[in-house]
Order: C-alpha cells, then structure tokens, then sequence
C-alpha cells in the first residue's frame, strides 16, 4: 500500500487528491476528488503521466521561429528527447498549421505539428 | 602605439565632454577623449539630481562657489544653442523651524556675496500658495528663482555631438591605467594599448585623484559618496513647481524632492561615503532613507508609482573644492568635481580650454561647426507636426516605445548621432525608449532588434550598457 | 489631417478586441475597425505558444497561436478591417482616436463608439523598487517570452523567478525546455497567484522549488546579472533578517502582477477604479464616458482568455445597440465591494437581464460562498470549496431576482473556515 498526493489540473478548483496503490502499483482508490474527471486524471497522472509539449523550431530565412506542439500528449519521461528531437530541426516556408513537421516524436506515436502558418 | 593625438582629455563625462567641446571650438588642434565606458556620461554626469544650482550654497570665495554663478548664467542660452531640455524652475530651501530661518539667512547671504541673483525669503502664506504639496512645517523658504533643471545626459550626449562635429574622436572602453612622461608630453596607457599626446586633461570624475597622484606630489584624495535617487512615474498634475531643497548639512544639500525636465518626480539623494567608487548599487536602507527625509517635504509621498531607482557616486575631495589647473607641464587636471559640478562645468571647460591654449599654444580654430539641430521629439508635437513628421520619415509612423511615445525613426537618428548610441540604455538615455512605466518591458525587444541592425551586429552581441552586459546570451 | 467617421472603432487586436470586433459585425456593425500596433493580430496569444487556452469556449486545448488564428479567420470571415502598424496616440471624451501608422500617417478616426481592448502590461522592477545594480538580465517573464518565442533568442541560461504569475510559472517551463537551469521560483505571498496545473506541469514537473512567503532582496552585477539575494517575509511581507540566500544567476524573471494599460483610457476621461487599475463599467462594458466601451484585461486581468473572449463579445455587441440607440430599461444600480471580495466587475449594472458578477477573492477561503444582497435581500449564493485571489470567481444574477432592485448590490464572502 503506497499514498500519493497529487493536486487535480483539470479546473481552478485545484483539488487535493489522494491516489492509494497497491503492491503492483495498481490504483485501488482515489479519494479527495470533486468530479469524475479528477479521479480520471488522478489514475493517469501516478500510473502513466503525459504531458502536451510546445516549443518553437527556427525556420529557414525567417527571424521569427514557428511554434509548434504534439498532437497530442506524450509521456512525461519522453519531454526531454522530445525536445532534443526538435533542437535539430531546421524547417522551410511554407508551413500551415496544423500540418505535421516532425513524425512520431521519439517512438511515442505522436507527431509534432506547426500551431501557426508561416507563407 | 594605438592613438596619437595633441591632446587627450581623460573622461568623457559632462567636465570631459565640456572640455572637449570648448577646446574643438578654439583649436584645431587634434583632441581625443578616452572614456573607460562605452558611452559618454557613465559616471556621475548620468546618475545626478540633474538641477542647475543658483550658487548659494557655496562658500564664498571657492572655486565652487565662482564656477557654479558663471556657470548657471550660461546655461540658459548653452541649451538653446544645444538643443537640450532645460527649464529655470527656481528652487526653494525650506526651513521646517525658525531655528532654521538662521540658516537660510545665512545661504541667503553666502549667495548675495556670491552673486547670486534674486534671492530672498518666501514666508509661508506665500509659500503655502507657490507649493500647495508642501508640508504644512514648512516655516519659510529661501527662494532662488535662477535655480532650474536640466536632463543631464542629454546635456552631455548633445556636448560630445558638438564636439564630434567639430573633430574630436572618442575612444570607448578605453580605461586610462596610468600616465607617463614623455619627452614630447604624455604617454596614457590603456589595455589596449597606449595613447600618447603633447598635453593630457585629466576629467576622469571618481578616478581623477588616482591620475593625479601619477604626476604630482601634491596628494588629492577623492572619496566616493553614492547618492541613492527614487523616480517617480508623471503625476497627472505636477506635484512641485519648484526644485524643493531641505536645509543642507555637512554631507551635502540634503534630500530633494524636484521635477524633471520630462515631468517626472526625483527624490535624493543620500550621501553615503562608500570604499568602491563604481559601486551603484542601490540598497534597501538608502531608498528607505530618501522616503523617510523627503516625506519631511512631501508628507503625502508614495512610491506607488515608482518608475525605477538609481545611484551615481560623486567624486569628494577631501579639501572640499574642485581642483582646477596644471598638475604638471602640459597635464591638466579638473578633479573632485562634485556637485555643483555639472552647474559649472559650461563656465569650468571654458576657462580650462582657454587656459590650455594659451599655456600650449594652439593653433587657432579658423571656422567651427554649429551644432545639430535637435528634432523635436515626437511625443511634443502637435497632430500636424506628427503627421508631417511621418510624411518625412515613415519610420515616425511606428511606434516603439508607447510609454515615452517614442517612434522608430527616433530610435534610429539615437544610434545615428555624431556620437550614438550603442547600447539599449545609451537609446534610453538619448531618445527616452523604455525610460518610462513599463522599463522597456514592451520595447526593450525592439531597440535590440534595431541595435543589431543600426550597428550590423548580431542582436546577441547587443549590451544593455557595454561590457559583459549583453541582453541575450543566444539562440534557442 | 485626415478625418475618418467610423461607427466603431476598437483599440487593440489581441482576443479582447477581435471577439468585440466579431460580435459587433455580428450584430450588424458594418463600418468598424480594429486597430492593432504590432505587425500581425492575436496580442501577447501570438507568444503564448503553450496549450491550454479555450477549454471553456471550444472544449479542447489549444496554443495561444491556435486560439487568435480562430479569431482571425473569424474576422477575416466577416471582413473585418483590421489595421495592423497603427499606433493610438490618443482619444478625446468626444471619441476622435488619433493613431499613426507608417502608411497611413497620423489618422483620426470621429468615432461613434469606441471599443477599449489595449490589454495590460507587467509591472515591472523599478515598481517594485527593488535595491541593487541595473544590470543586464532582468526581465519581466513577458519579455522573456517574446525573446525566446518570437525571436527564438535566449535570455539567460542561470534562472530565479520572482512571482509566481502564471507567465513566471510558464516562463520557468519554457527556459527549462530550452536547456536553461531554473534555480528557484519566489513568491512574496504564502499562496501561489497561477493555476494550479502551471504549478504542476511548469514547477513541480521539473523540480523546481517554489519558496512562497519570500522575496528578492537584492540585485548584484555590474555587468551581467550575477546573483540575487532571496529573503522570508514576515506577515506584513517585511524580509527577516537572518533568513538570506544567495542563488548565482545571470537571469532574474519578473512575474509580479499585471496592470491594465489605461493611459488612453484615463485621457478619455473615463473613470478608474483604484481596484481593478481598470475603467468603471456597467453590465454592458460601458465605461462612464458615453460611447465608450472596455473589455478584457484592460478592463480588468483575467486569468483565462475565454473569458476576455467572452467577455468582449459582450462588449461588442453593447457598443453594437448603443449605435443603434438602444438603452437600458432600467437606471444603473451600484455594485460594491463587501468583506473578502475584490474588484468586482462591473460596478453598476441595469436589473433588467441576467449578469454575471466577476471578481477576485481577497484571499484563500476554504469551504466558503459567495453571496451578493441588496437592502439585506439575498439575490444570488454561490459555494465552493476553495476561493483563491489567483483565481477570479464569478457569480451569476438572474433576471427574476434583479427586477426592481434600486438599491446597492453588496458581494461579501461568508466564511466557514479561513485559508
């Protein structure tokens, strides 16, 4: 039996949860939670932490770097080779946003997307 | 062998820039000006009350006392010549007791033998009326309406222009380490290098009794007296009209509270001795400390709308008075000029470059250049001149700094200027971007992007003030 | 000079004044324009590259980019003029708004109503008269994130964080990501004023320490930044002596509050308040001079861009009824400030629809309501479990329970249980 205390993210309320684990490191209970959505989050968060990574890559011929984001979250312990992953990219005009510039970011299945257009 | 020159001036603050500029409009003789920083107005020149003394404080008989009235009757017509703002606010000393009358009585006096005009005691009706902000203590004041204000910097970036136009050459981080005799004059040693000239000036503000000691057995001592000031954001309504002066003591005029030229507040300074002459770090006892006192002035104070901080450290030589002359053959000295050094500094570089070429006979200077035109700023003109200033100058239609209302035309003739600037708060100081609420938060990007290009560096390479002070340290 | 009616003008092209551009063209406003100093729309979203902006208005999270290009295309849609470059100099009572542009010169505009979304700004060092050297590498975390996101430039590699704003917090993330060291994050308050996920996700995530009911005493340097000196505050936020540590860092980040930017404001005429740094407005973001309007951080700072958005539709379509002639049915009724509750917006309001009441907190209430009365009648309670000033609280009012109402509103906290 583990206890972890963790505060909720999803909403300002910021609740203070406390997540029980069993030997196996299984979840055996959530306590302290307002909303379905904090026990949800509070599973994830002790048993398999993800996190959206955002940054900005230079673009060829440009002064103003683009910024970009991962489609969607990605393990917490991957953010660092994330970003090592992006320090090596030079991208080129034209980018729309939304389209991928870097694919499957370090084996994590995501791709990293541009989140602005550049002409 | 870096620099040959006929004469080198040691220091580029308002004495060296003054001096310089004097001296470019009598001779032709070549003149360099050797500044340890990397602009001119480093020292004290940029960090003082910026007030155009009337002369009373003085005693009479000093060097002090003679160069402060002449100086103060020049500068009405030195910074219409100069472009440079100045407004003859007149200032008031204020006696919270009649114990003090006795000593404004006495400053009165002092400044009657001194020949300071106009002066006389304003009782406190009148003085309720002429500064409604004033504390009610107030028992009188010694008004002395010759006193006025003056951006300082400015003063001395708008002399080293002139003094550019005319032919002088700066030499920016070139620190002066020591001075040598040479059969043909003097050697000034630099880390770069050495300097060598027909005669040395000596302007070098806190290091000048350093020099001195390189050349003479008369022993100068300087010791470093910081001064810690508040800056107040614009109020809405001026708070004083005046320069407000408390009673002074041994350590200086005391606490002021004044207008600025560009109508903010400015409360200091202390006078605090200190061992490291370049040490202007603000302290939390000091800004403390000028509250304190100036609230005896202005009970109402509040720093609510602090704008920034600052210290500057004035050269005190220990006998109390400039030191004016030869220290030597063919080396000149202005040393200890504290205030009212930048007072008598028009009247001081005049009778020191005078001086000079007689003792070392220069040639004569058969045609001088007048100085630039100073553009009015942006910020003072009225819609019309605005808009004929961007059918000018496009440039004039982006805004840089909101704050101060500065546009980008402005930032770039900063950086254009005979002696530019090369620094984001060398553009500060020169056209007011970032000097105002926001301290550049919004613009301080801008002004490097536009260094980098003024100056075809790379905007990692600009400096907030020269030296190791870059603003970036690189790419992400 | 040039002259330009317009029905309305809105200063600023960030969220506030896109979505009060969006709903004013919605509402039937055709001759508007929108006035934007920097190069390109979208305001300080243009450097606030991170997730988690319009949870509450798209139910997704998207980057700050991601979130103004909706708007943008919005008013690109509806052909929206939006003059990019054009600095507002002025505006008078009367509504003329002088502005300057490189192409267009000194323009001004007479008009009909006049939209105020300039935003707000940081405040910076000099505010907070902190003692030490002005040396290089002091910056507000707002000029950070423009340096390193929009110019892809690095700051400083050696970072403590004053104030634990969310910009500092997201500052601290950014920096981190970016392969500086962020030594320490030092609040002067015991509590944090940023989201609890920026806690989690820009502090915790990364170690960084986050001392609360501490300071920054001291600034060293000549050059470069070199150090800072960080202290404990007592309960009335005096450093105590014996406390001090010293942290070598060549970056100091500001994040110690934001001010609404109302110079314009002020030489319009329109009244303050002293609370909020932000105009006096009615339920229809109308300022208290006629024909002028304010919304989004200029009126008062928000946490979430949502709520400027949405706040700001409302302005929009306001200014939208005034130049139809429209009025309240009903006279103005003051709203007031009670014990625990601060800045509420606004501070007048007409009883004649819903309204909903925002406000911060003045400080941490557990287990606490909120309830607005009027001549000792209740109109509205709201519980929750936790009220904190980071987190701006809102309380609607519904119709039915305004109607009639002539006397002032009072909000208070009624407390159980004191934070």
């Amino acid at each position: 039996m583990a206890e972890r205390v963790i505060t909720c993210i999803n909403c300002p309320m910021g609740c203070r949860m406390t997540v029980t684990l069993n030997e196996n490191g299984e979840v055996t209970g959530v306590a302290g939670n307002t909303c379905k959505r904090g026990e949800v989050y509070a599973r994830q968060e002790v048993t398999a932490p993800v996190r959206m990574v955002t940054a900005v890559v230079p673009v060829r011929g440009s002064a103003m770097p683009l910024s970009v984001k991962t489609r969607s979250p990605i393990p917490k312990k991957d953010i660092a080779a994330c970003m090592e992953a992006l320090r090596g990219l030079r991208l080129t005009a034209p980018i729309a946003a939304g389209s991928t510039v870097l694919s499957d970011v370090c084996g994590s299945g995501v791709d990293v997307i541009a989140t602005k257009t550049v002409d | 062998m870096l620099e040959h020159t006929d004469i080198l001036i040691i220091g580029a603050g308002v004495v060296g820039c003054a001096l310089a500029r004097a001296l470019s409009l009598r001779t032709d003789a070549q003149i360099l000006v050797a500044e340890r920083a990397c602009d001119v107005a480093e020292g004290a020149s940029k960090a003082n009350s910026g007030i155009v003394h009337a002369g009373f404080d003085a005693l009479p008989g000093s060097e002090k006392a003679r160069l402060n009235v002449k100086g103060a009757a020049m500068y009405p017509a030195l910074c219409r010549e100069l472009g440079v703002p100045y407004r003859q606010c007149g200032a008031l000393v204020t006696a919270f007791s009649e114990a003090e009358r006795a000593t404004l009585e006495k400053l009165l006096r002092q400044g009657e033998e001194n020949g300071v005009a106009g002066l006389r005691i304003v009782e406190r009706e009148e003085l309720r009326a002429l500064e409604p902000n004033l504390s009610p203590e107030a028992v009188c004041a010694l008004e002395a309406p010759t006193a006025g204000i003056v951006s300082p910097y400015e003063l001395v970036y708008a002399l080293a222009d002139h003094a550019a136009l005319n032919g002088v050459s700066f030499l920016f981080d070139t620190p002066v380490i020591g001075i040598e005799k040479t059969p043909g004059g003097w050697l000034a040693v630099t880390p770069d290098g050495d300097i060598a000239c027909r005669c040395v000036v000596n302007c070098a503000g806190i290091d000048s009794a350093r020099l001195h000691g390189q050349v003479s057995a008369k022993p100068l001592h300087i010791t470093p007296r910081r001064g810690q000031y508040h800056v107040l954001d614009h109020p809405e309504t001026p708070v004083f009209r005046h320069t407000m002066f408390q009673c002074p003591t041994a350590m200086g005029k005391g606490v002021l509270v004044t207008p600025t030229v560009h109508g903010n507040v400015l409360l200091g300074p202390t006078a605090e001795d200190i061992s490291d002459g370049f040490d202007t770090a603000t302290t939390a006892e000091g800004l403390a400390e000028v509250c304190e006192t100036a609230r005896k002035t202005w009970p109402a104070l509040s720093t609510r709308t602090a704008v920034t901080n600052f210290s500057g450290v004035r050269a005190h030589e220990d006998g109390g008075d400039f030191v004016i002359g030869q220290a030597a053959p063919h080396c000149w000295e202005a040393v200890g000029i504290e205030s009212p050094g930048l007072t008598s500094a028009p009247a001081l570089a005049e009778e020191l470059a005078a001086a000079i070429c007689a003792a070392e006979g220069m040639t004569e200077k058969a045609e001088t250049v007048p100085p630039l035109k100073r553009e009015k700023p942006f910020n003072e003109m009225t819609p019309e001149e605005q808009a004929e200033a961007i059918r000018r100058d496009p440039l004039n239609g982006r805004l840089i700094c909101r704050c101060e209302v500065v546009t980008e035309a402005e930032i770039r003739a900063a950086i254009r200027r005979p002696v530019g600037a090369r620094t984001v708060d060398g553009v500060k100081r020169r056209c007011r971007a970032g000097m105002g609420r926001c301290q550049g938060g919004f613009c301080a990007p801008r002004v490097v992007e536009i260094l980098s290009e003024e100056l075809g560096i790379p905007m990692t390479a600009v400096t907030k003030g020269g030296g190791a002070s870059r603003m970036l340290v690189g790419e992400i | 000079m040039e002259t330009i009616r317009k029905a309305l003008v809105i200063i600023g092209g960030g969220p506030a004044g896109l979505a009060a551009g969006i709903a004013a063209r919605e509402a039937g406003v055709t001759d508007l324009v929108i006035l934007e100093r920097e190069d390109e729309a979208g305001g300080i979203l243009r450097q606030c590259i991170h997730n988690g902006f319009g949870l509450h208005r798209y139910g997704e999270e998207l980057t700050g980019p991601e979130y103004a290009a909706r708007d943008i295309a919005r008013a690109a849609e509806l052909g929206l003029g939006i003059r990019c470059g054009t600095t507002v100099l002025s505006v008078s009572p009367e509504r003329l708004v002088t502005c300057v542009s490189k192409q267009e010169g000194l323009q001004v505009f007479e008009a009909g109503a006049v939209i105020l979304a300039m935003g707000c700004r940081e405040r910076p060092r000099g505010a907070l008269g902190t003692p030490g050297t002005r040396c290089a590498g002091v910056y507000t975390a707002g000029a950070a994130q423009k340096f390193v996101n929009l110019e892809g430039l690095m700051p400083g590699r050696r970072v403590v964080i004053l104030g634990s704003g969310d910009i500092g917090l997201i500052m601290a993330r950014r920096m981190t990501l970016q392969g500086a060291k962020v030594l320490a994050c030092v609040e002067l308050m015991p509590y944090s004023s940023g989201l609890n996920r920026n806690i989690v996700q820009c502090l915790q995530d990364f170690d960084i320490p986050l001392y609360l009911s501490h300071t920054v005493t001291d600034i060293r340097g000549r050059e470069r930044l070199e150090g800072v000196t960080v202290m404990e505050v007592d309960e009335h936020r005096r450093p105590i002596p014996g406390t001090e540590t010293d942290f070598a860092c060549d970056t100091l980040l500001l994040s110690v509050g934001l001010i609404p930017e109302n110079e314009l404001s002020r030489q319009a005429g329109v009244p303050l308040s002293p609370v909020t740094g932000g105009a006096v407005v009615d339920d229809r973001l109308h300022t208290g001079v006629p024909g002028i309007f304010a919304c989004g951080n200029v009126l008062h700072v928000h946490d979430l861009v949502d709520f400027v958005s949405d706040e700001s539709f409302r302005a929009g379509q306001a200014a939208a009824a005034f130049l139809r002639g429209e009025a309240p049915d009903a006279p103005a009724v003051e709203v007031r400030d009670g014990e625990g509750v601060r800045g509420t917006v606004p501070q007048r309001l007409h009883p004649d629809h819903d309204v909903t009441l925002m406000f911060r907190p003045a400080g941490v209430y557990k287990n606490a309501a909120v309830v607005a009365e009027s001549a000792g009648v209740e109109l509205a309670r709201k519980r929750a479990m936790i009220f904190t000033p980071g987190e701006m609280a809102t309380l609607p009012l519904k119709a039915e329970k305004l109607r009639g109402v002539t006397a002032p509103i009072t909000v208070r906290m009624e407390v159980k249980e004191n934070g």
